[in-house]
């Protein structure tokens, strides 16, 4: 019986068991002690056909309630940002999704000069001096940064403020009994990071690390926390929104040691959480204790420019157990999806997507307030916000649902005392109609 | 071929941003970006035809066969890449309520149901983002089982064959825990023997690849599984070689406790050049309660659910479920398959051994046994003889218009050469590329340098990487550019 990906055809099989020597594909296996054989079909549902297994999926996918479906202000470190078409149709090029790792640069020139484009852009934005080829997301990128600091101070704390996402603290605390480190976390004080509580945790810390805009949407003092941590001789850590970055100051220009952060938000879909990448950037310093794959500049035999995988002893597959990282398999596709959209944005478009996600998001503060909402911290913010419903946020986001709209985030999940405080993302895809739209329905369903 | 940011032309842009209909807004001075990123300026137009072209300049699997050892570069079918756009999966945001993401927590939990059949074992984390964090979080999960026994500080060793992928001992540290390397026997098993004499009540774990990196199943399993399991150890599979062995042998029918499934590999993910990966872990029943947060659980009114509340769970490994959209071809590719995986893996392996039969005349082969989904030869006889190396082989292939497979790995075997067909081939194909290879051996004796200097029809010649890594450039240097330009 044929199948669509399988290609051996009955006298295929005939001819080629008999330039093996054995009888039966049975004995190709006859490696496998018998008591470790399965001996029966797989328990598993019969194959369904491309047609079939359309109709299941649209089935599955229409049980899930999308952006298309409802309005949504629902952010907290994944955003609903546009992604152009020209990102869909490069990454659907065969040549660059059917890849694999660019082992043989004479084969992979495309995917080796985009991954060096890519770690360019990631420059460029960061103002850092070095990236790697990707991470697996902006979680585990700050986990990675960890063990950097760990080898480059010799210490072992890291020092985390409060405000960064809940779930990059959740990671890097997972990570941490492995790495041999302690986890000190900061609290924030009226939205962001006290530049003195943070001095007095960062002595003798091998990383400071904060998120810009925070977690609450909020901007950090980041140029004084940067300094906070160079002080102290730890790692400055930023966590940054890449789409703030055509407004907000890089990194680099205010003396972080490495940026970092979730790179959904330039050109990912959400997807229910991923794949998406991470980007890891560093100052020169760092370039021997990166995570990773590295792309650098060569030369050919008859001098013609290309491009390799470099600094490759920092890596598993040479360093084993001494490596910088375990990390093999990245996040290439997307991260290239991220070059794309860079490339189609161009710096004007990135200050304007700034831009407008900053506008639109002090209209919706204004439009909340005139409707007797109270903003929770009184910060100037990028494209989140705090706000307090006046009573219990999850119970407000089921019935703002009801009514067609995600209102946002309930912060209560994550941090005491935020009970009634909802997190609301504007992006510059939200329009005022519908900034209006989220007010009258936050107005009915609240209080 | 020319940088996108030697392209860029000031005045050029390829977006337009809806300017919003509200009054504007500012950063504060002290945290506004006043010098803006360089990123490339040109037209859409521009941007298609760069990366179109960076696109001819690569080769996939949709361009040629790809053996990469190790790495089952097989057809990523199309219907999955349709799928994955559908807005109730691309557009859903991973904080939506649990109710308006019954869909993606259904395929979520359908899919860990195949993972722990596939398997044969209990439960099933699909956090992990590729294989080596798999097996991280395996490890974590290791030291937590010990911990809550109270044997933590006493089992801090984690045995690994010599023949292991580098990311096994690269996890070891990176979870805290000490190595021990077990030597391979002549047949290309563990060496047993070896293994007895290191491992006692200080061993935590086994890691191990079943089939090995040689593409050998080792025929001791069920002693090894006595000596782990005698000692009071867990054993690891790292399923980097689950395309072996689908429907035919379970990893937990073996004895191993906690497994890693690469999605990239055995169920056809798109690799992306470089990725994403999936590395979903499955454990045996008593190392469920340590399985990262949340869990994908199925409610008894048969709603489906996230399980935050698991006080014994090392935490998180990554942001959210994991990656669902690999999660989402991966679920219909085992769809298309059903309990037929066994018919997959039966043809990986029976291409493995044709092209394994037609090669070992004219190439070494260390382990002179059957293999399962792939083989390792050695080029050193024709190192040896001609002057010819691994290397060289690979680079000639190129000219014969085949990926190259997987060289120099594993490092027990000299100037390896790691043959990977898997099931999706063609016997046309296997017997160009065997052509192909044979070829390039006959080319060794008659000419060398016509190895030597290949690749020879490819966009670049062999590339310096000597000098990539001595003096490393590792961006464009903007300022160096318009210097040289100027002078």
């Amino acid at each position: 019986m044929s199948h669509p990906f399988l290609a051996l055809t009955e006298s295929d099989k005939e001819e080629m068991l008999r330039t093996i020597g054995v009888s039966s594909i049975d004995e190709l296996f006859r490696d496998l002690p018998a008591r470790v054989r399965l001996g029966r079909e797989l328990d598993l549902e019969p194959p369904l056909s491309e047609q079939e297994l359309s109709a299941h999926m649209a089935e599955l996918a229409s049980r899930n309630v999308d952006t298309t479906r409802e309005l949504s202000f629902l952010g907290a470190g994944i955003y609903d940002h546009y992604v152009p078409a020209v990102v869909d149709t490069v990454l659907q090029r065969g040549e660059f999704l059917t890849a694999y790792t660019p082992y043989q640069p004479e084969m992979s020139q495309g995917v080796l000069q985009s991954i060096f484009e890519y770690q360019t852009a990631i420059c460029e934005l960061t103002g850092m001096d070095v990236s790697n080829a990707s991470g697996y997301d902006g979680t585990t990128v700050t986990a990675d940064a960890c063990y950097i600091a760990k080898h480059a101070t010799g210490r072992t704390k890291i020092v985390v403020t409060e405000a960064t996402s809940p779930q990059v603290r959740q990671v890097v605390k997972t990570y941490a009994p492995g790495f041999g480190l302690d986890v000190v976390e900061v609290p924030h004080r009226g939205g962001t990071t006290d530049v003195d509580s943070l001095a007095a945790a960062s002595k003798d810390a091998a990383a400071v690390i904060f998120q810009q805009p925070n977690f609450f949407g909020c901007l950090e003092p980041a140029p004084d926390l940067a300094a906070v941590a160079n002080e102290a001789e730890a790692l400055s850590i930023a966590h940054v929104d890449p789409l703030s970055l055509g407004v907000l100051e890089a990194p680099g220009r205010y003396g972080c040691a490495i940026a970092l952060g979730e790179g959904q938000a330039a050109g990912n879909v959400m997807a229910y959480g991923g794949p998406h990448y991470g980007f890891l950037a560093a100052r020169q310093d760092f370039i021997r204790r990166m995570p990773g794959r590295i792309v650098g500049e060569t030369v050919d035999i008859e001098g013609k420019r290309g491009y390799v995988l470099t600094l490759q002893t920092r890596e598993q597959h040479i360093r084993r157990e001494k490596a910088t990282s375990n990390i093999t398999t990245n996040q290439t596709l997307l991260a290239l999806g991220g070059l794309v959209y860079l490339s189609w944005l161009g710096p004007q478009g990135l200050r304007e997507v700034g831009e407008a996600c900053l506008s639109l998001a002090e209209h919706a503060k204004r439009r909340l307030q005139e409707r007797g909402f109270e903003l929770v911290f009184d910060k100037p913010t990028f494209k989140e916000f705090a706000v307090r419903v006046g009573r219990n946020a999850r119970e407000v986001v089921r019935d703002a649902r009801a009514r067609g709209v995600h209102p946002g985030y309930a912060l209560g999940r994550d941090y005491e005392g935020m009970d009634d405080v909802l997190l609301v993302a504007v992006t510059e895809k939200r329009t005022a109609a519908e900034i209006d739209r989220l007010a009258d329905v936050l107005a009915e369903v609240a209080r | 071929m020319k940088l996108l940011f030697e392209k860029s032309q000031a005045g050029r842009r390829a977006s337009v941003i809806p300017r919003p209909d509200v009054p504007p807004a500012e950063i504060p001075e002290e945290l506004r970006r006043d010098e803006p990123p360089r990123l490339p300026e040109m037209t859409e137009f521009e941007v298609i035809r760069h990366f179109t072209e960076l696109s001819t300049r690569n080769f996939g699997v949709d361009t040629g066969f790809y053996p990469l050892g190790s790495c089952t570069m097989k057809y990523n079918p199309r219907i999955n890449e349709r799928l994955v756009t559908l807005p109730g999966f691309a557009q859903v945001h991973p904080l939506q309520e649990e109710d308006g993401a019954q869909g993606a927590l259904e395929l979520e939990w359908r899919l860990q149901e195949i993972l722990e059949e596939v398997t044969g074992l209990d439960a099933v984390s699909l956090q992990p983002a590729a294989g080596s964090q798999g097996e991280l979080t395996g490890l974590m999960l290791v030291r937590a089982y010990f911990a809550d026994r109270g044997e933590s500080e006493q089992r801090r060793k984690v045995v690994i064959p010599d023949t292991a992928h580098g990311t096994n001992p690269a996890s070891v540290t990176m979870a805290g825990f000490e190595l021990t390397h077990v030597q391979t026997d002549p047949r290309g098993n563990i060496d047993v023997e070896d293994l007895r004499a290191k491992v006692d009540e200080q061993t935590a774990a086994l890691m191990l690849t079943n089939p090995s990196t040689l593409g050998l199943f080792d025929e001791n399993i069920e002693e090894i599984e006595g000596i782990f399991h005698g000692a009071g150890a867990l054993m690891y599979y790292d399923g980097a070689n689950l395309n072996a062995v689908c429907g035919i042998s379970r990893p937990g029918d073996m004895g191993f406790d906690i497994v890693h499934i690469n999605l990239h590999k055995t169920f056809s993910q798109p690799h992306g050049g470089g990725g994403p990966g999936g590395g979903p872990i499955a454990v045996r029943a008593m190392l469920e309660p340590f399985l990262p947060t949340p869990t994908v659980v199925r409610r008894d009114d048969g709603t489906f659910g996230l399980d935050h509340d698991r006080p014994k769970s090392i935490g998180k490994v990554r942001g959210f479920t994991g990656p669902f959209g690999v999660f989402v071809r991966s679920y219909a590719y085992m769809r298309m398959y059903g309990p037929r995986l066994r018919e997959m893996s039966e043809a990986a392996v029976l291409n493995a051994n044709y092209v394994l039969a037609r090669l070992k005349g004219a190439y070494d082969l260390p382990f002179d046994r059957l293999c399962m989904h792939e083989f390792v030869l050695s080029a050193r006889s024709l190192k040896r003889d001609h002057g010819a190396t691994a290397t060289d082989v690979a680079k000639r292939l190129m000219d014969y218009g085949f990926h190259p497979p997987t060289i120099y790995f594993p490092l027990i075997v000299p100037e390896a050469l790691m043959i990977e067909p898997t099931e999706t081939e063609t016997k046309e194909t296997l017997d160009a590329f065997c052509d192909a290879m044979l070829a390039i051996a006959r080319e060794a004796a008659e000419d060398v340098s016509v190895l030597e200097g290949a690749p020879h029809h490819r966009p670049v010649r062999r590339l310096d990487e000597v000098r990539a890594a001595k003096h490393p450039v590792v961006k464009y240097e903007f300022e160096a550019a318009k210097t040289a330009q100027e002078v």
